[in-house]
């Protein structure tokens, strides 16, 4: 046994040696560094960007013509804008440019650049482009919609007067960001408007610079020496790539990350009890709901998708299951967008749902299965939704899969339910609408195919509605139309809405002037100190 | 590899190897083909759309039409696979759907991290595996045997996404002895020029010792949990190798003419036993090298592993198979090294040859 005895303590001696220095870290004082998943980043490019991290990083290195009070989403003012008019017709909106602002590069910002901007993301034509393409703008017509009428004003028409709420918002969106024309168009190759360069680059105004993004593995973002505001307080923002929730705890319990982004509910009770650390909530616009889809028999009748949203247990898989990551929300717009229906008609009601399904000549209930993303959070949420339904005879069968193989199904309609998370595109209530409660054609080789779509819904009333809803200038009457179709949509439609999301950050104790915004570009750390 | 046995006939020396190499080169050519074939039908096969991992979900149709003719998935499969096949005999492997960098920049980027963790994960499971073979197999059905044993079936059964998340908290997070996930303290990252990509050689080349004890410390509970992992492997291997040797009438006959025992254990049979331990170690190499997805998940490992499992969940095809062929090259290598290894260790076989 002496062997392994002297094994052993050359084995702690090499570890103490050699491991001892790496005693407990803290992050530099000027540097806040973010622990999150970051793959999902697949463009740096404004006119590109659509997803969660992207979104976030955008909002805080680009600015737009105008913003809004994350606090109170109804404050809109102007960011790279002084002012705007809307037209006495209602079919343009007039931008005067603020002056004297510069990029990063030290270009000032013009309204050339607005102009660029915006017609540059319309004819590149990437994935958010519709939030601008919807007013009417197209890569042949869009030189003529958004065009420079002074030195600085930019003119945007549109096809209809469309309520001045909705096109403001929209702008607000990253698609509508503006870029460093001079800069961009330097590296442009092939007619591209730079859009290859700009992927994994930076061209902006922020209050940070992107200076370095390396997939998978971590974004470093700088102070802008140029920036027209308030110098951060931070002269660094790096974002890690550390996927696993356990291991984000882990580093921040030891200080070598300020912040951990995406901790499970498990790990979030943890925290909580760890005088080190805080928590910071901020409502977030996601909804999680499920999609019964029509083409089933069973689920096509109103009595069985009524009877549904009596078989779920809001509360205790909000309470439970989630741990403070979402709140109760049945109806389509989240809390905080104009419009927004607060009411929560439905809870765990076994009996009603019974008769319900009694009465739709199911009394014995039916068998049906469940598309299931195979996240531990989604997975939690579908077994308890199964356990409830099975009370009153739904046998649900999970099929558990992968994010892209669920949403691959789920976009052919080929599943009977699904249980989603669907997230504004932008602040404006017509953006869940659209999805939500217009359907124009349920054709299976439709041009647009909303999530009303997805689920078969056939809904001819309801598209006129939300249409006009769009067209109506005065926010007041808007927001009580919304109200409408939501009444109707939660009764009758094949959405079981069950919650609104709850973005849930650990920080250290130290951090302060952490924004948790209502979307993810609104997250904002131009003010954190530590 | 039966044929052409006897050493008789010089002058047909050179013909007959450069047959074996002709023959070698179109055997690996034909391994890749098949890799390529086998790969690509699986990527088309899995029920998984590569359009929404370049658009999203959100995109309107038209976008959507545009980028799957771009992507070429409009055209029969065999016409998808010729192009492919055309392009990558040019060297051109394409472009990543999600990174949007060239497949060979990405390759370039994650796979020294696995190279480094792998390298050290070898060392560490051959230095602790073979002495603890060769002691289980000459103390066999003792206690040491039985130590050895335990240890190995633990490495073997204990999933080591467990035990990553158990050595964090134990090593990093209790006792601060080593540092915690990732590969380099930032206050390091831009200390180190990258070279090699390997950071352990780059530090210690450029004489930033801060950085290499930092990087050191990174890596070694990583690297000791996959050594772990491959000790157990290879230990018991050794052990029966060893057991196989030990029972041999040339140990006997050593032992008759008082050959001291540490020499017959560690001279004699040992080297005998190595000739197949070497294949045993080059294959635990190879699927190190592979990448652990777990372990690299654990401690945000920015390696091969992640790298292939993000792109195969999104449908990333140029990635997947850029990475596939990394792999096959590295087996294909790998076993070419062994068998190199055995003529140099076998004199039987460095006679045939």
């Amino acid at each position: 046994m002496l062997h392994s005895r002297t094994l052993l303590a050359a084995t702690v001696a090499v570890f103490a040696l050699l491991g001892a220095p790496a005693v407990k870290a803290e992050t530099p004082a000027d540097t806040l560094i973010q622990a999150w998943a970051i793959d999902d980043i697949i463009s740096l490019d404004p006119a590109e960007i659509f997803e969660f991290t992207a979104s976030e990083i955008a909002g805080n290195s680009y600015e737009g013509l105008i913003g809004y009070d994350p606090a109170d989403v109804t404050n809109i003012y102007g960011k790279i804008a002084e002012s705007w008019e809307v037209a006495p017709d209602g079919m343009s909106i007039t931008f005067k440019i603020r002056d004297g602002r510069t990029f990063a590069s030290g270009n000032p910002i013009t309204a050339e650049d607005v102009v660029f901007s915006l017609t540059r993301a319309v004819k590149l034509d990437k994935s958010p482009a519709f939030i601008l393409t919807q007013f009417g703008l197209n890569a042949e017509n869009v030189d003529d919609m958004v065009v420079q009428t002074g030195p600085d004003t930019v003119q945007f028409k549109m096809d209809k007067p469309y309520a001045p709420t909705l096109v403001l918002y929209c702008l607000t969106a990253t698609v509508g960001f503006v870029v460093d024309k001079k800069l961009v168009m330097e590296h442009e190759q092939n007619g591209d408007f730079g859009y290859e360069w700009l992927k994994t680059n930076y061209a902006g105004s922020g209050p940070f610079t992107i200076r370095e993004w390396r997939a998978n593995e971590a974004v470093v973002m700088e102070r802008n020496p140029n920036y027209s505001g308030d110098p951060t307080p931070m002269a660094r923002v790096i974002y890690r790539h550390i996927p696993e929730g356990a291991t984000q705890r882990l580093l921040l319990e030891q200080g070598d990350i300020d912040i951990a982004r995406s901790l499970t509910a498990e790990e979030i009770d943890a925290v909580r009890a760890n005088p080190d650390l805080k928590i910071q909530e901020g409502p977030k616009g996601s909804i999680y709901y499920l999609g019964l889809n029509q083409k089933n028999e069973n689920l096509a009748k109103p009595e069985v998708r009524q009877a549904m949203k009596y078989l779920v247990d809001y509360q205790a898989i909000a309470d439970t299951i989630m741990k403070g990551k979402v709140m109760v929300h049945q109806a389509f717009l989240p809390r905080g967008f104009l419009g927004a229906l607060e009411d929560t008609p439905f809870s765990l009601d076994v009996a009603k749902a019974k008769e319900l399904l009694a009465e739709a000549g199911l009394p014995d209930g039916f068998s049906v299965t469940m598309d299931t993303r195979n996240t531990p959070e989604i997975t939690g949420i579908a077994q308890a939704i199964q356990q409830t339904m099975a009370q009153a005879g739904i046998q649900m069968e999970l099929i558990p899969g992968d994010g892209q193989q669920t949403l691959t199904k789920y976009r052919a309609r080929n599943h009977d339910i699904y249980i989603g998370r669907w997230g504004p595109d932008y602040q404006d209530p017509h953006t869940n609408a659209d999805t939500f409660a217009r359907n124009p054609d349920n054709s299976d080789d439709a041009a647009s195919k909303p999530l009303a779509w997805r689920n078969a819904w056939d809904i001819p009333d309801m598209t006129a509605m939300a249409d006009a809803a769009v067209l109506e200038s005065d926010p007041a009457k808007r927001a009580e139309m919304y109200r409408e179709i939501q009444r109707e949509h939660q009764q009758t439609s094949p959405f079981v809405i069950m919650f609104q999301e709850i973005e849930v950050t650990a920080l250290r104790s130290n951090v302060d002037g952490f924004i948790v915004g209502p979307s993810f570009n609104d997250n904002n750390y131009a003010h954190v100190t530590k | 590899m039966s044929d052409d046995t006897d050493g008789g006939g010089r002058g047909g020396a050179l013909p007959r190897v450069l047959w074996k190499i002709a023959r070698l080169l179109a055997t690996v050519a034909l391994t890749f083909l098949g890799l390529l074939v086998v790969t690509f039908l699986i990527g088309r096969v899995v029920p998984v759309d590569p359009v929404l991992a370049v658009v999203g979900d959100r995109a309107p149709k038209s976008v959507y039409d545009r980028v799957f003719v771009e992507l070429g998935l409009d055209r029969p499969l065999y016409e998808q696979f010729w192009i492919y096949l055309q392009k990558v005999l040019s060297g051109d492997f394409g472009q990543s759907f999600l990174t949007k960098r060239a497949i060979t920049e990405d390759i370039a980027r994650v796979f020294p991290a696995t190279l480094e963790l792998a390298t050290v994960a070898i060392l560490i499971g051959t230095v602790a595996g073979i002495p603890m073979g060769v002691w289980a197999a000459v103390r066999q059905g003792r206690l040491a045997d039985q130590v050895v044993r335990v240890l190995g079936l633990v490495g073997y059964s204990a999933p080591i996404f467990w035990l990553g998340l158990l050595g964090l908290l134990v090593f990093y997070a209790r006792l601060h002895w080593v540092a915690g996930p990732g590969r380099v303290d930032i206050a390091f990252e831009y200390s180190i020029t990258p070279r090699t990509g390997l950071l352990l050689l780059d530090s210690a080349m450029q004489g930033e010792w801060a950085a290499f004890r930092n990087v050191f410390s990174h890596i070694i509970l990583p690297a000791s949990l996959l050594g772990y992992f491959s000790m157990a492997y290879i230990s018991r291997m050794t052990r029966s190798f060893m057991l196989n040797e030990l029972a041999q009438e040339y140990v006997t006959t050593a032992r008759v003419k008082g050959v001291p025992e540490w020499r017959i254990i560690w001279v004699h049979a040992l080297r005998n036993a190595a000739v197949p331990l070497v294949t045993v170690i080059a294959l635990s190499y190879a699927s190190l090298l592979e990448g652990s997805v777990l372990t690299e998940t654990v401690f945000a490992w920015p390696g091969l592993g992640q790298y292939l499992t993000n792109s195969l969940q999104n449908a990333d095809m140029n990635a997947v198979l850029g990475s596939t062929l990394l792999i096959g090259a590295i087996f294909v290598g790998l076993n070419l090294l062994s068998d190199l290894l055995y003529t140099l260790l076998d004199p039987r076989v460095r006679r045939q040859a």
